[in-house]
């Protein structure tokens, strides 16, 4: 029996721009295809970015920071600021 | 909506301008409800044809083109010009872009019992200027809408953030999300911006949802009943770290949703204040200082301090 790898992603949106905050918003793509551990779909995860790493999530990508600020633009708001991207590799038996 | 001409009230508007929404439950009658549905059976297939650029089979009599005012949308017998021309939604409407604003377009979201597709988060225009000047769009929903009914997903507050139509796409979820579910008759006018999404229809009911989007045609400062404008206006001192109040507009526009947090929000609740100067008129308005600091300094480099 052979054994492939296959990868989940979790992306969270913290509230602020460091790892400890709180969990806004997040998406979840599993490429195990539903045969790998699930997350709840209807409330957070996990309540902070550090906790998915306490579960074993590795980070994968964290935000940059924001590019100056051009004159008249400093209150403008767009998507969420702070994007969080982590991944785990999930072991299956073929 | 306590005026006569049922316009909404300064609180309510500012409620709309903290939320992006505001929704009134059974406001259409229960008869005028069931009469509508055969005419927006007639009106999905000429919108179905016409979103894939096909002609239409069906033809219905009165269609408004863009640009057409209001008062002459779906003229009588229309049931749905009837819908639109109630006194309570043209209440609604004249509160926000005036009276007789301009038709923009519209459509019928209809999702099968025990089907539909899970749509993205997405915002109805491309991308929006940082122009305060606003669209509304109309949800009617003509049918009971139980849980995991089909309600369409928003998210509450998120319609002054300037995205991209698809960029919304990327949040799954987020944390103070809503879905509709409410009586028949139920109207929600929401913000051109605010971020929202079909839903699949988990009940035995088909889902009806019939959405229209109207254009100002003239300026939208204080179109709502204002009678309680000079009670509830602050002045640029309500600050939460200095003094305040707890029954003004700007103590509205403070309330953040659950995903509205830290520094961020700061961003957001200055966003709300911008739209309420424009829409009352004073240009001298603040909550928390934000916008009154800055000008005071400005004042002073251009030599007016």
């Amino acid at each position: 029996m052979a054994i492939r790898q296959r990868q989940q992603v979790l992306q969270l949106w913290l509230a602020e721009g460091a790892l400890d905050t709180k969990v806004v918003a997040w998406a979840f793509y599993d490429g195990c295809g539903g045969d790998g551990p699930e997350l709840p779909r209807e409330k957070p995860p996990y309540s902070t970015g550090v906790d998915a790493l306490l579960d074993g999530w590795c980070l994968l990508q964290a935000p940059q920071p924001p590019p100056h600020l051009r004159p008249g633009m400093e209150h403008e708001t767009g998507g969420l600021q702070h994007q969080y991207v982590f991944e785990r590799r999930i072991e299956q038996d073929v | 909506m306590p005026a006569a001409d049922h316009r909404l009230t300064t609180l309510e508007v500012a409620r709309f301008v903290a939320e992006g929404y505001l929704r009134f439950d059974a406001l259409v009658p229960r008869e005028v409800n069931e009469g509508v549905i055969d005419e927006l059976k007639r009106l999905t297939k000429v919108k179905f044809s016409q979103a894939v650029l096909v002609p239409p089979k069906v033809e219905i009599e009165g269609q408004p083109a863009s640009g057409t005012p209001l008062s002459r949308c779906y003229p009588a017998p229309s049931v749905l010009g009837e819908v639109l021309r109630l006194p309570e939604v043209l209440g609604i409407i004249a509160s926000l872009v005036g009276e007789d604003p301009l038709f923009d377009h519209d459509f019928v979201h209809v999702v099968p019992r025990r089907g539909g597709g899970l749509q993205h988060l997405h915002v109805d225009a491309l991308v929006d200027t940082s122009a305060p000047a606003f669209d509304i769009q109309l949800f009617y929903f003509p049918v009971d809408v139980p849980e995991n009914g089909g309600g369409t997903r928003f998210v509450p507050g998120s319609h002054l953030k300037r995205v991209r139509a698809e960029h919304v796409a990327a949040y799954e979820h987020i944390v103070g999300e809503q879905y509709f579910s409410g009586p028949a008759g139920t109207v929600m006018v929401f913000h051109q911006g605010l971020w929202h999404a079909g839903q699949p229809n988990g009940s035995d009911r088909e889902r009806w949802m019939y959405k229209i989007r109207l254009n100002p045609r003239a300026s939208q400062v204080r179109l709502w009943n204002t009678d309680d404008l000079a009670d509830v206006q602050n002045d640029s001192s309500d600050h939460c770290f200095a003094t305040m109040r707890f029954d003004s507009v700007a103590q509205v526009l403070r309330q953040m949703q659950p995903w509205q947090n830290g520094h961020e929000a700061r961003a957001d609740l200055v966003q709300r204040v911008r739209l309420w100067r424009y829409l009352s008129g004073d240009d001298r308005f603040d909550a928390d200082y934000y916008l009154t600091r800055l000008e005071q300094r400005a004042a002073l480099l251009d030599g007016e301090g």
